[in-house]
């Protein structure tokens, strides 16, 4: 039989994943600028994280298994900042 | 490696060397399956970027129409059906059969009341007239960049929708699967994997939730 996880830690993740679901909305109602799609996106990319570690089972897992799981994100973040080094640097933003 | 029963044994196809190859691979297959997944909405992702950047006031405005009780909600629906599909997870590695079903079934269940809610929101969106080309009005300044924000919005949120639909199906066949004894003695890499699809499924909305329905401050 394949070793499990405490349920504890399921339980915890579940609750930092809600405290961080009322921290995003309650940021949005404070005027923070620039800062508040900052705070949003940092907050859900905590979130990503922490499903993919603890209910995905990152942690634990093998380092092919890492890997695997870094690939897509690494590939969208080439697609994003490639196509936004154009856009925010010749003057299609008026 | 070496931990394999004589009863596990029995469940290694013939290509594999042990049943921890096995898993891992299929693991490794789903990872692979979900980082397409993860560029498939990464060109809507793309799209929303670029416009939220060139049009980004009329962003605010038009994302301020959106109920975020009900987007709010659902995430909360999203990440407890996550919970409930860790502990599925668990209780088919533990060959605890009928825990294993019920958390199945309770998983599908949040999935169909995220889908109602959704539902509800989208038919209030019609009422609103914010559907692009059925009825669309705009009192605000910019009404076909918030148009553009709308399509984006229904591109997204639907997209995302037919991926919790095909979760649900699945997880009631795996559901029916299980009370028939299906996963028992070792054999729970399909629950395993399932559990990584519909826990990407709620990731990818713990980032629509902020981009669409909080963009800028309300």
């Amino acid at each position: 039989m394949e070793k499990v996880v405490d349920p504890k830690i399921y339980f915890r993740t579940a609750i930092a994943l809600l405290l961080l679901l009322a921290a995003t909305w309650m940021i949005a109602y404070i005027n923070l600028g620039l800062f508040n799609l900052i705070a949003a996106l940092a907050i859900a990319i905590t979130k990503a994280i922490v499903i993919a570690l603890f209910f995905m089972h990152i942690k634990g897992s093998s380092r092919l298994l890492h890997l695997a799981a870094i690939a897509g994100v690494m590939w969208l973040l080439i697609l994003i900042s490639l196509t936004l080094s154009d856009f925010l640097t010749r003057g299609w933003t008026q | 490696m070496n931990t394999t029963t004589t009863i596990e044994a029995g469940l290694v196809h013939q290509q594999f060397d042990d049943i921890g190859q096995q898993r891992e691979a299929a693991k490794l297959g789903m990872w692979i399956f979900l980082a397409t997944e993860v560029l498939f909405f990464g060109g809507l992702f793309l799209s929303y970027t670029v416009y939220r950047f060139v049009y980004g006031h009329a962003f605010v405005e038009a994302s301020r129409k959106l109920d975020v009780v009900i987007g709010g909600t659902n995430t909360a629906v999203l990440l407890i059906s996550s919970l409930l599909m860790a502990f599925a997870v668990r209780a088919s590695k533990l060959d605890q059969r009928r825990m294993l079903t019920g958390l199945l079934l309770g998983t599908a269940f949040l999935g169909c009341v995220f889908m109602l809610l959704k539902g509800v929101e989208y038919h209030k969106d019609y009422v609103d007239h914010l559907v692009p080309r059925m009825g669309f009005k705009w009192e605000g300044a910019d009404p076909g960049n918030a148009e553009l924000f709308y399509w984006i919005y229904f591109a997204m949120t639907g997209l995302h929708a037919i991926h919790v639909t095909v979760g649900i199906g699945i997880l009631l066949v795996l559901a029916l699967l299980a009370w028939r004894n299906t996963f028992s003695n070792g054999n729970h890499n399909t629950i395993e994997i399932a559990g990584l699809y519909w826990h990407f499924v709620d990731i990818v909305w713990c980032f629509l939730f902020p981009l669409l329905y909080l963009v800028g401050h309300r």
